[in-house]
């Protein structure tokens, strides 16, 4: 079945259509600079970006595998903590009013600038980088859970009382899944905050990753080598999200958006 | 000794009153209800939108409290949702994650018995209801006929000695609910070993209370209160056709009168 899925996926015209854009788009880009022939400080043709990329595959994957792991184990924390955290403001009236307001409050502050006082307090290894992320991602999920949670029938509820279901039976049998929609849109926006919370982490303080690299190899003016961390970067959240959307074929084949056209039965 | 043998009326709603606390002052929803639904007794309650009516039975269930006055079923005060209880609401209700057969069995689950206790009797309901073969489907594969059917299985499957109805058939379309009609009947005239279900049914179509009812509650709003109640004194088992019948003509001609006298409905 999971074999069928995939098989469909790459079968579907929008993938095949996006990979052809995707050529056309560096078929053009190659064409351009050899007429205009900019100098490669600025833009350099994409066959000397994968020249680039050639000349020292090892090191590019290692630096793409740290800044994968940073944004997959920011992820993974945001989307566990986000739910917890979710399901405690959806039960308590207390909580709802503490820790959801703090929260939106410290939503309006851009995160990206709370990294300098991460690398203060947790130094300069893997743990800010991971922070950064998970502050980041967060949000979307704790929002989105939250309606998610919030959006069950008011009448689900009321026959569930009657039925005399225990609070955790509501939780687990009727408002999870209920919120599963919710909770995936808020993990599709969570999965490339992720990414861009790891690329700042690294920013401000590395020795390792993609982020590290762009600025290594800005301040000795390789451009090519910032081009070849860059499409790893897009190639990385695009494959990342589409992770998360299989996972929702996956785990939501009953939701609206994923039904195949059913014929309704008659009676 | 079982309490329902010695006792006459199964639900008692002695001098009820409710009212909504709202800004504007408050909202009385139900005036001085008196009412005995006898044991084993299908009884309607008939009356516009905004009478109360569905407020009445979400009191008698347990799932709201009552300003005043009191309501006992089985001559036990109603604090919570009483035991032995099967409720049916407008909307179906159905969890689209779930197979026809699971939502039916959802009930039993949270009362925690055991799936092999009760899916041969699910099996068996959703045969009598027409829905044999689609156990396995998913709500959203079906009609909206065969949902309510399902949600009506799902409220019988515990074998309540109460079953509350909220316009149950209102959303459907009018040959459906004739067919929805006939098989309630027939359901609830050979249900329970010859001991039939305590029904409270709400409606607002004067056609179905009479069909259905041995007892017809006219209800007018505001405030919500009872203005006739009015014995249907039609013999079983009825064919539709009875609504053909002179006796049927006669007594759907006094509630529509009635309520047209009322000022409810135009003459």
């Amino acid at each position: 079945m999971k074999h069928g899925i995939f098989k469909r996926l790459l079968a579907e015209s929008r993938t095949r259509d996006a990979f052809a854009i995707v050529a056309a788009l560096l078929i053009i880009w190659e064409v351009c600079v050899h007429i205009f022939s900019p100098s490669p400080l600025i833009l350099p043709a994409p066959s000397a970006i994968f020249a680039e990329f050639w000349s020292s595959p090892w090191v590019f994957i290692r630096h793409s595998g740290y800044t994968l792991a940073v944004t997959a184990l920011g992820f993974g924390i945001a989307v566990v903590l986000g739910i917890v955290l979710a399901v405690a403001i959806v039960y308590s009236r207390f909580l709802e009013r503490t820790i959801y307001t703090l929260l939106v409050a410290l939503n309006s502050i851009p995160k990206v600038a709370l990294a300098p006082l991460f690398v203060i307090w947790l130094g300069t290894g893997t743990e800010p980088k991971v922070s950064v992320a998970v502050m980041l991602a967060i949000f979307p999920i704790v929002i989105d859970t939250v309606l998610g949670l919030r959006s069950v029938d008011p009448d689900m509820l009321s026959l569930a009382r009657v039925s005399k279901a225990s609070a955790w039976q509501v939780l687990f049998k009727i408002r999870f899944p209920c919120a599963l929609p919710s909770l995936f849109a808020g993990m599709k926006v969570a999965i490339s905050f992720a990414l861009v919370g790891a690329i700042v982490g690294e920013f401000v303080a590395g020795g390792t990753g993609l982020g590290f690299q762009i600025l290594v190899a800005q301040g000795q003016f390789d451009t090519p080598r910032v081009f070849v961390s860059l499409l790893l970067l897009s190639l990385m959240g695009t494959v990342l999200f589409y992770l998360v959307d299989f996972g929702e074929r996956i785990f939501l084949p009953w939701h609206v958006s994923q039904r195949p056209h059913v014929a309704v039965a008659g009676g | 000794m079982d309490a329902r043998a010695n006792a006459q009326s199964y639900v008692r709603i002695s001098r009820v009153g409710k009212v909504y606390p709202s800004p504007r002052g408050d909202v009385t929803a139900l005036a001085d209800i008196d009412l005995d639904i006898r044991n084993g007794e299908f009884l309607s309650v008939v009356g516009p939108s905004g009478c109360g009516k569905s407020t009445l039975l979400k009191c008698v269930a347990g799932l709201e409290g009552v300003s005043s006055g009191q309501i006992s079923v089985r001559n036990t005060p109603v604090k919570g949702p009483p035991d032995r209880l099967g409720v049916v609401f407008q909307r179906d209700v159905l969890l689209d994650w779930r197979t026809i057969l699971d939502n039916v069995l959802l009930s039993a689950e949270f009362l925690g018995l055991k799936r092999a206790q009760v899916e041969g009797r699910a099996v068996e309901l959703l045969k009598r209801f027409g829905l044999g073969g689609f156990e396995n489907r998913h709500p959203w594969e079906l009609s909206g006929g065969m949902r309510q059917r399902a949600s009506i299985c799902r409220a019988l499957l515990c074998d309540p000695e109460l079953l509350l109805m909220d316009e149950p058939f209102g959303a459907l379309d009018a040959m459906t609910r004739d067919d929805l009609n006939v098989e309630l009947t027939r359901i609830w005239q050979d249900s329970n070993h010859g001991q039939r279900k305590t029904v409270l049914f709400i409606t607002h179509s004067i056609v179905e209370a009479v069909y259905l009812s041995d007892r017809v509650v006219m209800m007018s709003r505001a405030p919500g209160r009872i203005v006739d109640v009015i014995d249907i004194d039609i013999p079983r088992p009825r064919p539709l056709s009875v609504r053909e019948t002179p006796r049927f003509g006669e007594l759907t001609g006094k509630i529509r009168h009635h309520f047209a006298e009322l000022g409810i409905l135009k003459q």
